[in-house]
Formats: C-alpha cells, sequence, structure tokens
C-alpha cells in the first residue's frame, strides 16, 4: 500500500487518512521517494523540502488521530516557487531570487498550512512565470513525464509534471496567459486557472497583475475542486480578490450535464491545429453530446488579436512589476560604486534572456510617445475580447475548446522564436483577458502517446459548472487514462 | 499597413537605460530584431477601428476590502536584513549617491 500511496488521489488519500489506514508520514515518505526516484529525470522541483514536509506530516497524524478533519490535512502538495513560503527559499526560477528566504507566507500557502497540507517542494517554472515550456528556469527545465525529450509546458510546468509523475497528489500554479491550462494539457493532468479574482494572491510573485490567477493541479477534476474549496475566498490583504461567498465546489459534482448548453468557437478550430487535437476534441463534444447536453456553435470574433494584446498588457503590467528587484533590499547585487549602474549591472545578471526581452517590451509599450498606440490600444482591444465571451455566454452556459494547439512540443523546438512560443497559448490567453475560469483536462493521447487537453470556459465565478462538466466527462469513462512512462 | 522598421538601436538603448538594464552590444542586437518582430506582430491590432471603445484596465470583483490600516505582522528586521545583499546594522547598504 504505502510504496504506491503516492499514486491516490486526494479524494481517496482523504479517506484512507482519516479511518487512519494510511498516516500522512508514509504518504508523505511516499512522494519523498518518488521524487527521489524520478527528479534526476524530470527536474519538476527548484526545492525538496524533506525535513519541512516529514515534520509538517507527524503534525498532520497527530491532528488526524485527534480526530480533525479538515479537506487536505495530510495531503502532499507541491508549490510552484511563484508562493512567498516563510523560511523556504523562493527563487521565481529566477538567479535574481535564488537565495531569497521570504519572512511570511502567501495567503494561500497560510491557509493550506492551517488545513494541515503538506509542502513537499517548491516546483520549477519559467523565470518570473514567462514562457510555456519551463525552459525558460535558472535551473534548468522540467520534462515531461510521458516523454523526456518534450517539454512539460509552462509556466506552472513543475507542478504540472510533480503530479503526473505522482511526486505529490496535488500541486498550485498560477496562470497569466495559460501558464496552469497549458502544463495541465502537457502533462495529461487537470488544471484550473479561476475567475479573475476568485483567490487571493497576496505573497504571489506578481508578473501580471490585470492577469495573474492562483490555481490548482489534481489528478482528477474531483481533487481539484477540492483545492479550489480550500484557495478561494476573500482575503484582507488583497484588494482585488472578492468577497463573494465561496461554493462548496465538491457539492456541484452531480455529474449531471443534461440540457447543458455547450458553445464550441468555431475561431478555435484554426488551420495548424494538430489534427489528433481537434478529432480528441471533437469525440469529446460528442460524448457530452450523448449525455444529454445541446451543442451550440458560438462565435468569440476578436480570438485572432488576443496574443497581440495580451504581449503588450502582459509586458508593460511586468516591466512595472518587475522594477522591485534592483540588489538594494534583496536578491542578487552586483557591486559597483555608483547607484545608476548597481541597478543596471545586477538585473542584466540577474534576469534570463526572456525576462529582458518582456522587461524591453513593456517598458517601450508604457514610454512617452507610445502609450496611446500600444498600451491603451490594446486594452481597448482587451474590451471587444471580453464582449466576445459576454455575447456567447448569452446563448450557452459553458465554452469548450482545445487547450492548446499541439501536445508537447520538444525541448528547444521553439526556444529560436519567440512569437513561435507565444502562439502555443492562443486557446487560453484570451480566458485571461476577459478574466474567466478556465480547466484543462485530459481528453485524449496522440499517435506517440502524448496527452490531449480539453479546454472548459465558464463564465464569471462559474467555477461550478466547469467543475461539473469535467467531472462528467472524466466519470463517462470516454478517455481512458494512461499513467505517465517515468 | 505599416512596414517600416517601429524601433531602431538607439531607441532600444533608451529602453535598456528607462528599464535600468544593461545589454551587452550582442543583446542590443538580438533585443533590436525580437523587438522588430513583436511589433510588427501586434501591428495587426491597427486592424480593428477601437476609436468608440473604452479601454479595459481590471477584470473581476475588487472585494470590499477596506479596512483599518493597521500593522498586524510582527517587526522582524533581521529576517528581512537577512535577505538584502548588503546591510550595516538596521540599514540597507547603497553607495553613495551624493558627490
Amino acid at each position: 500500500m504505502t510504496t504506491d500511496a503516492c499514486r491516490l488521489t486526494i479524494a481517496d488519500a482523504r479517506d484512507l487518512l482519516r479511518r487512519r489506514e494510511l498516516s500522512a508520514v508514509e504518504l508523505t515518505r511516499a512522494c519523498l521517494e518518488r521524487i527521489r526516484a524520478v527528479e534526476p529525470r524530470l527536474n519538476s522541483f527548484i526545492t525538496v523540502c524533506e525535513p519541512e514536509a516529514l515534520a509538517q506530516a507527524r503534525d498532520a497524524d497527530r491532528r488526524l488521530a485527534a480526530g480533525e478533519a479538515s479537506a487536505l490535512c495530510g495531503i502532499p502538495l507541491a508549490i510552484k516557487d511563484i508562493y512567498a513560503t516563510k523560511g523556504i527559499r523562493t527563487t521565481c526560477a529566477s538567479r535574481i531570487l535564488e537565495n531569497f528566504v521570504p519572512t511570511y507566507d502567501a495567503t494561500v500557502i497560510a491557509r493550506l498550512r492551517a488545513e494541515g497540507a503538506i509542502f513537499v517542494g517548491k516546483a520549477n517554472l519559467d523565470e518570473f512565470a514567462m514562457g510555456s515550456s519551463t525552459e525558460n528556469s535558472a535551473f534548468g527545465p522540467t520534462r515531461n513525464p510521458y516523454d523526456l525529450e518534450r517539454v512539460a509546458g509552462g509556466s506552472s510546468g513543475g507542478s504540472a509534471a510533480a503530479v503526473s509523475a505522482d511526486e505529490c497528489l496535488g500541486s498550485l500554479g498560477t496562470d497569466t496567459g495559460g501558464s496552469i491550462r497549458e502544463p495541465a494539457a502537457f502533462c495529461g493532468v487537470v488544471g484550473i486557472k479561476p475567475t479573475y479574482s476568485r483567490v487571493s494572491r497576496f505573497g504571489v510573485i506578481a508578473y501580471a497583475s490585470s492577469l495573474d490567477q492562483v490555481g490548482p493541479f489534481g489528478k482528477t477534476v474531483r481533487d481539484a475542486a477540492v483545492l479550489m474549496r480550500s484557495l478561494a475566498g476573500s482575503d484582507p490583504a488583497d484588494s482585488t480578490c472578492s468577497t463573494r461567498p465561496v461554493p462548496d465546489y465538491e457539492q456541484a459534482l452531480s455529474g449531471e450535464v443534461k440540457g447543458l448548453r455547450i458553445g464550441v468557437p468555431k475561431e478555435f478550430f484554426v488551420e495548424g491545429m494538430q489534427p489528433e487535437v481537434e478529432e480528441a476534441v471533437r469525440a469529446a463534444l460528442e460524448s457530452y453530446e450523448s449525455m444529454g447536453a445541446a451543442i451550440i456553435e458560438v462565435s468569440l470574433p476578436h480570438t485572432d488579436y488576443a496574443i497581440a494584446a495580451y504581449y503588450l498588457i502582459a509586458t508593460a503590467e511586468a516591466s512595472a512589476n518587475l522594477e522591485r528587484y534592483d540588489g538594494i533590499r534583496y536578491g542578487l547585487r552586483t557591486e559597483t560604486d555608483n547607484l545608476l549602474d548597481l541597478y543596471r549591472k545586477s538585473r542584466a545578471r540577474g534576469f534570463g534572456a526572456e525576462v529582458k526581452r518582456r522587461i524591453m517590451l513593456g517598458t517601450f509599450a508604457l514610454s512617452t510617445g507610445y502609450y496611446d498606440a500600444y498600451y491603451l490600444k490594446a486594452q481597448k482591444v482587451r474590451t471587444l475580447i471580453k464582449r466576445d465571451f459576454e455575447q456567447a455566454f448569452e446563448g450557452c452556459d459553458l465554452i469548450v475548446t482545445p487547450t492548446a494547439p499541439t501536445t508537447a512540443f520538444k525541448l528547444g523546438e521553439k526556444m529560436a522564436d519567440p512569437l513561435q512560443m507565444y502562439l502555443s497559448d492562443i486557446f487560453t490567453i484570451s480566458v485571461n483577458l476577459a478574466g474567466l475560469p478556465g480547466m484543462a483536462l485530459p481528453c485524449g493521447y496522440d499517435g506517440k502517446g502524448m496527452p490531449i487537453g480539453l479546454q472548459l470556459i465558464g463564465p464569471a465565478f462559474g467555477e461550478e459548472v466547469v467543475l461539473r462538466a469535467g467531472d462528467a466527462y472524466e466519470r463517462s469513462g470516454a478517455v481512458a487514462r494512461r499513467p505517465a512512462a517515468v | 499597413m505599416d512596414t517600416g522598421n517601429k524601433i531602431n538601436l538607439e531607441q532600444v538603448r533608451h529602453i535598456a537605460l528607462l528599464a535600468r538594464l544593461e545589454l551587452t552590444p550582442d543583446e542590443e542586437r538580438r533585443m533590436l530584431g525580437d523587438l522588430e518582430e513583436m511589433l510588427q506582430y501586434v501591428d495587426k491590432l491597427n486592424q480593428l477601428d477601437t476609436s468608440a471603445v473604452e479601454p479595459t484596465a481590471q477584470v473581476g470583483e475588487i472585494g470590499a476590502s477596506m479596512r483599518e490600516d493597521a500593522v498586524t505582522n510582527p517587526s522582524a528586521p533581521d529576517s528581512i536584513l537577512a535577505n538584502a545583499p548588503a546591510a550595516s546594522e538596521q540599514m540597507f547598504k547603497v553607495p553613495k549617491i551624493i558627490e
């Protein structure tokens, strides 16, 4: 039992822990053993927190023995290394924060701690969450558990791979343009980007503040729902966080989709998409139809402009957010005799190529004489993209699309061409611009055995319908899950 | 549609100074090429008439999180300064800024 315990879902482990048929220490040790076995090949983690995790597990066992039963007590999780974790190094996969040790916990980390969750490690990512493959990490790329020659996706590639390879039971990521959903699709797991403002971001290192959102990865939709319940909710430390009450997402998993109106945007089935991806998504739509849902064609006419708008808005916000890395209060510093050179040299040495590229584009888009033509223009196009979704949701309850146009690509394949890399987020980015909830879940495998991801998009605060539809599809057994080969 | 150059090397150097980034000559040239390509790509936004469209700066719901501006976390100068690349007593050290 215990050696395979790392393969459990959160829902199953929760029952075994409560019945005391499995201890949190046994479960945590199983994950740590699995990490030791596969990390040399995968590189899902920047920091493995073995002693801290075992201490948390012993504490969780005490609480479980006392009959405490908070949902995540004793559950080992991986945390994207973008969340501030008190006393545990938090790098954001950047040399500039290589030795940064936060003095406080992010709000969601504090919440998970209070529930008795266990943090097995800090997961790898693209530096400052800027990327779609985790190849931009200063600590080396994460490899795909289904094929070590391929990327895990990004930017939350470590969080996705760690769940896919059973190094943990669930994990946290962040999603600014697809950074949870694309790696979830590439690694064959479930990942949710909640509605903008549904989850606190206090203590989460900022990339593009009007787009960033916190969300979970799980092996199943149910596990993602369990994690969402613990993550969501207002926070006095984050004024951008909604005070709306948090539903019991697990309760929403009725298995029922009869009468659900599913919108399929015609603009999302574009030339250049891998044929197997389109076939798998079409087959998923047929499954929904056979379960009693109605499939309706909808239109999101400004889809083709989303990436252009995104890269102006996101880089502009990033250029401002990353001003704080100046080599004074924390982070890497290059000593010189004047302050300007200290800033310029420290940042030059601390940031990687993609981060520099985005800071430069964003600074340009905000600079005198260009603000209206680029940044303001992009914000206006954002309005059009948001309206497209509002109009589409007048005629449907849920939108279903592919998550990415292809399955996981090879390491190095897109590194020479930033624009090609950006285009891997073509189906996810508009969801961030509109601030809507989106979930990726497995809907098949291509001829090489690589997972294909379905994307379910809900109206604002429509996490329940997204989870209900995802769970119904998963439970229908339309796709037999294949474990990762690693 | 405008197909002329969007940016030149001099502008790249000016932007790098604004962004407080020291770029090597090689990086400057690569940056010029990358920015040129990105700016050509985002030019497609000009196909859309947005003269009557309001910009969107923020989505979602802003929480009713107005609260007392009271300090709730304990003062921890030692652990904060532990992250500083250069500190002295209870201060961050910087190079001399006044001649």
